[in-house]
C-alpha cells in the first residue's frame, strides 16, 4: 500500500515530519512503520512542543531516587521505603465516554506505579468540568465520578483526595487527571529498561483487542468495506484483571527474574517497546503471532497500536520463563514470550513468518521531533475596582455554597477512602494523611491548582500551584518532598498558548526551587481545544510530603472552646480574580496575588515547626475565598462558632475578608499560647496576629458585629452539589 | 405495543462480564468455550399502537438513556398486546 499525504495527515504527521522519516529511513515506510512513528512522535508520547520548557524544572534533591522520564518519579521516605507516584491526564477519552475514560485513567495511572515495584496505596484526581449550565455537563460529573469509584474501588486501592472545580473554558474539553502513590523498597525499584542481549520479551496480562486504535484506520478508504469490524473502539477497564495483574507482578518481582518492565500504555506495544530499547541502549525483535489476541484477524498495525487495558511488557532473565509463567498462569493471567532483545538497535516486527516492519529505535524516540514553538507572552491585566457587597453574611454564605466552593462530599461518598485501613484523614481537609502500612509515618498527598490564577497570569499562577501544594502539605504537618506535574492546555501551536505554558512553567520552576519542592514525575496534555477556545492554563500539581510521627497530623476542624484563632501570613487584601470577584462582584478580570516565595517558605517552616515543637490544635491554609471561607470551613468541620476580634485596620472589610493574599495560615491554639506563639512568630519574621477565639455557640461572628450560623454555612455548603445531580 | 430492546457491547469492545462467565463455566466443566459476550434486555410496555411511532419512541430511549450508543449497540423487537 502506498502511503499517500492524507494517509500521512490522517496519522498527524506534518509534510516536514514525513520528510523527516524518509530521511531517518532512506526509504519510504510501510502502513505498519507509519503507524509506529505516528504514534511515537505524537505530542504524547514525544513531548516535541514542551521538552525544551520543561528542561527548566527542577528534578533533583538530595531524597529523590528517580526523577522525570521513567514510568513515574521515586523518592526516599527513609527506613529502606521509597515513595512511587505520577499523575496523568486522560481528558479526551472521559469526554468521549465519561465513565470508561475516567476508570480507564485510574488503571493507566496505576500500573505506572506498580510497574516499578510499589504497591498503590492512594488515589487522587483532579476534575475541571464546564460551566454547570452547559448541558453535558451533570452527564460528564456522574460518568466521571462513577468511573473512578468503579475501577478504584474494585482493585481496592482508597480514593482520597482531589479536587473538582467548574468553569466554561472546560465545556468542550474537561480535565480528568488522576495520581497514584505507591510504596517500594528503596532496593527493589523496577526500570522500564531491556538489556542483556537475547533476553527474552515477555507479554502479561489481557489480550490484545482493538481498543483505542489510532483513529486513522477509520478514516483510510482501504478500510471501507469492514469498517464495521475495524471500528476503532472505546478502551473498557477491567478492574478485577487490574487487581490480578498487580499482584502478579508483585509476586515476580519478589524474585530476580524482571530485568526491565513497562505497562502498556498510550499507543500500547509500540510505546513500550521502543522506550524500553532505548531506554537499555538496545533493539528488540518481537514475533507478533505470539500476542495474545482477543479478536480473530488483525494486523500487525492494529496489534501495535492497541491501547488494549490491563497488560504490560517484561524483559526477564533467560532460562526463568517457565517460574514467571508460573506465577502468572496461578493469577489466570495470559503470559507468552513474544520476543528478544538484540544488539541491533532497531525494533523489527514478525508476523506470519515476514518482517513487516525494521525501523532504528532511536529514530522512534531520540530522533522525534523537538519545536521551539513561537510564543507570546500573556498580557499583563489591570485591577478592576471590587465592590463591597451589601452583606457579609450573604456573600460568605453564598461563597462556601457556590459550585467551585461547596462540599464534594457526594463525589468522594462514592469512593472507597477506607480501603486497606490507613486512611488517616479521609477526603475534605487541606491534604489526604495515609499511614505508611505497618508504621508511625505517614504520607500527606494533595492535588492542587487555580486556572484562573494561570489565566490570568501564567508566571504567577505556576508558583501559586505549587506553592499551595506545599501549604497544604504543610497544614497537615507534613514536610512537602516532591511533586508530579499534570501540564493540561491548549493547543501548542497557538503562540498564545505556548505563552501560557512557557510561564506556568517559569513560575513553577521558581517555586520549586525556592521550596525546594522538586518535579520527579509528569504528563502533558495539549491540543485541549475546541473550535479554537482552549481550556483555561492547568498545570495541575500533585505533592507528596513526610510525617514521620502520625502524632503531629493536623486538622482542619475546629477543636476547644475559648481557644485563639491566629492568622499567619500578611493580608493586603488581594480581591481581583479571587473567588469572591468571580462568584460575588461576577468577574473574573484583573491579576491574580503576588507570590512571595520567600515569605512562603518562611511562613510554612514557621507554622512546621509549631505543629512539631508546639503542637496546634487545628490548622487550614487560606486559599479560594481567602480567611473568611477558611474559617467558615473549619467551622463548619468542628461544629463549632467562632468571633473575629481583631479589626481590618486600614483595609476595606470585604478585601481583608475575601482577599485571596498567598502564603497564609489559619490555626488555633489554647488560648494560653498564644502570646508564645506570638513572639515566636515575630523571632521568625514571619508576620502573625491574634485574629479571634473559637466559640461554643453556632455562629460566626465578623467584625462589625454581623454573624452567621454555622448550620446554615453547612447547608448551603453541603446543598449545591448533590441538588445539581438531582438527588438534593 | 410491547418492545423489547436488546442491548449488547458493540463487536471489539471489551465483555469483562463475558469474560468472567467464560471462565466460570470453564470451572464449572463446561469444556470448549472460545468467548461468551453478554448483554441485557428491557421489555417496555407502550400505550402507542403504530409501530413505527412506537419503533422511533423506543429508538429515542436507547439513545438517551437505555444503551449507551458509545460502546454498545442495541436491537428493537415489537410485537402487538
Amino acid at each position: 500500500m502506498r502511503i499517500t499525504p492524507e494517509i500521512v495527515a490522517d496519522h498527524g504527521l506534518s509534510a516536514d515530519e514525513f520528510a523527516r522519516i524518509l530521511h531517518l529511513l532512506d526509504r519510504a515506510p510501510n502502513l505498519t512503520e507509519l503507524g509506529l512513528f505516528s504514534a511515537m512522535w505524537s505530542e504524547h508520547c514525544s513531548y516535541k512542543s514542551s521538552r525544551v520548557w520543561l528542561r527548566e524544572l527542577p528534578t533533583e534533591a538530595p531524597w529523590v531516587i528517580c526523577g522525570p522520564g521513567e514510568n513515574a518519579g521515586v523518592i526516599d521516605i527513609g527506613d529502606g521505603q521509597a515513595v512511587v507516584f505520577k499523575m496523568e491526564s486522560h481528558n479526551h477519552p472521559s469526554f468521549i465516554e465519561p465513565y470508561q475514560g475516567a476508570a480507564t485513567g485510574v488503571g493507566g495511572i496505576l500500573r505506572d506505579v506498580f510497574t516499578m515495584g510499589a504497591r498503590p496505596i492512594a488515589i487522587l484526581n483532579a476534575l475541571r468540568f464546564g460551566d454547570p449550565a452547559h448541558p453535558k455537563t451533570r452527564h460528564l460529573v456522574a460518568g466521571v465520578v462513577a468511573g473512578i469509584g468503579g475501577y478504584g474501588n474494585c482493585v481496592g486501592v482508597p480514593t482520597v483526595g482531589g479536587e473538582c472545580t467548574f468553569h466554561t473554558s472546560y465545556d468542550g474539553n474537561i480535565l480528568v487527571n488522576a495520581m497514584t502513590v505507591g510504596i517500594a523498597r528503596t532496593d527493589r525499584i523496577f526500570y522500564a529498561r531491556a538489556g542483556g542481549v537475547g533476553n527474552p520479551v515477555v507479554y502479561v496480562g489481557s489480550k490484545t483487542g482493538r481498543d483505542g486504535i489510532h483513529g486513522a484506520t477509520m478514516a483510510s478508504a482501504e478500510f471501507d468495506q469492514r469498517s464495521e469490524e475495524r471500528r476503532p473502539t472505546v478502551q473498557v477497564g477491567d478492574p478485577f484483571t487490574e487487581k490480578l495483574l498487580l499482584e502478579a507482578c508483585l509476586e515476580l518481582m519478589e524474585s530476580d527474574a524482571i530485568v526491565g518492565i513497562q505497562d502498556l500504555g498510550a499507543a500500547g506495544l509500540t510505546s513500550s517497546s521502543a522506550e524500553m530499547a532505548a531506554r537499555g541502549g538496545a533493539g528488540i525483535e518481537l514475533d507478533l503471532d505470539q500476542v495474545p489476541l482477543r479478536e480473530r484477524g488483525m494486523s500487525p498495525y492494529e496489534i501495535m497500536l492497541s491501547e488494549s487495558q490491563e497488560r504490560m511488557l517484561m524483559v526477564i532473565r533467560p532460562g526463568r520463563e517457565a517460574d514467571a509463567r508460573r506465577v502468572f498462569e496461578k493469577w489466570e493471567l495470559d503470559f507468552a514470550v513474544i520476543g528478544r532483545v538484540t544488539d541491533s538497535g532497531h525494533l523489527v516486527l514478525r508476523h506470519a513468518g515476514a518482517v513487516v516492519a525494521d525501523v532504528p529505535v532511536a529514530a522512534l524516540v531520540e530522533e522525534a521531533p523537538r519545536y521551539q514553538r513561537p510564543w507570546v507572552p500573556s498580557p499583563p491585566q489591570a485591577a478592576p475596582e471590587i465592590a463591597a457587597p451589601a452583606d457579609m453574611a450573604a456573600a460568605l454564605r453564598a461563597l462556601v455554597g457556590s459550585p467551585d466552593l461547596s462540599s464534594r462530599r457526594w463525589i468522594w461518598e462514592q469512593y472507597d477512602h477506607m480501603v486497606m485501613a490507613d486512611t488517616v484523614q479521609h477526603p475534605g481537609g487541606d491534604a489526604a494523611v495515609v499511614r505508611v502500612h505497618g508504621t508511625g509515618k505517614a504520607l500527606a498527598i494533595a492535588t492542587d491548582c487555580t486556572p484562573r490564577y494561570c489565566a490570568a497570569d501564567p508566571e504567577r499562577g505556576g508558583a501559586q500551584a505549587v506553592a499551595e501544594c506545599w501549604r497544604n502539605l504543610t497544614a497537615v504537618g507534613a514536610r512537602p518532598l516532591a511533586i508530579t506535574d499534570c501540564m493540561n492546555f491548549g493547543n501548542p501551536e497557538r503562540p498564545e498558548v505556548m505563552g501560557q505554558f512557557a510561564g506556568c512553567i517559569r513560575g513553577m520552576a521558581a517555586a520549586c526551587r525556592a521550596l525546594d519542592f522538586p518535579v520527579v514525575s509528569g504528563n502533558v496534555s495539549l491540543y485541549n481545544e475546541t473550535s479554537g477556545k482552549g481550556v483555561q492554563p492547568t498545570p495541575a500539581i500533585g505533592g507528596v510530603g513526610l510525617l514521620d510521627d502520625l502524632r503531629h497530623v493536623t486538622t482542619l476542624a475546629l477543636k476547644h472552646p475559648g481557644d485563639a484563632l491566629a492568622l499567619i501570613g500578611a493580608t493586603a487584601g488581594h480581591l481581583p480574580c479571587s473567588a469572591f470577584a468571580r462568584t460575588i462582584a461576577g468577574t473574573e478580570a484583573g491579576p491574580p496575588p503576588p507570590v512571595d516565595l520567600a515569605a512562603e517558605r518562611r511562613n510554612g517552616d514557621f507554622v512546621r515547626r509549631e505543629i512539631h515543637d508546639h503542637g496546634v490544635a487545628a490548622c487550614h491554609d487560606l486559599a479560594d475565598g481567602g480567611l473568611a471561607v477558611a474559617l467558615a470551613e473549619m467551622a463548619m468541620a468542628g461544629s463549632l462558632g467562632a468571633t473575629i476580634t481583631a479589626t481590618p485596620g486600614a483595609l476595606p472589610l470585604h478585601a481583608w475578608l475575601f482577599g485571596e493574599d498567598q502564603g497564609r495560615y489559619l490555626i488555633e491554639v489554647p488560648a494560653g499560647r498564644a502570646q508564645g506563639l506570638l513572639a515566636r512568630a515575630a523571632m521568625a519574621g514571619v508576620p502573625a496576629i491574634l485574629l479571634g477565639r473559637v466559640e461554643s455557640l453556632d455562629s460566626l461572628t465578623l467584625p462589625g458585629g454581623c454573624s452567621i450560623s454555622v448550620a446554615a454555612l453547612r447547608t448551603a455548603h453541603e446543598a449545591w452539589l448533590p441538588a445539581y445531580m438531582g438527588e438534593g | 405495543m410491547k418492545a423489547r430492546v436488546h442491548i449488547t457491547l458493540k463487536r471489539g469492545v471489551l465483555d469483562p462480564q463475558g469474560k468472567t462467565i467464560a471462565r466460570a463455566l470453564g470451572s464449572l466443566g463446561f469444556a470448549g468455550i472460545n468467548e461468551v459476550r453478554q448483554g441485557k434486555t428491557v421489555e417496555i410496555d407502550l400505550a402507542e399502537t403504530d409501530a413505527a411511532a412506537a419503533h422511533s419512541t423506543v429508538a429515542a430511549m436507547c439513545a438517551k438513556l437505555l444503551a449507551n450508543p458509545v460502546i454498545e449497540d442495541y436491537r428493537i423487537d415489537l410485537a402487538e398486546g
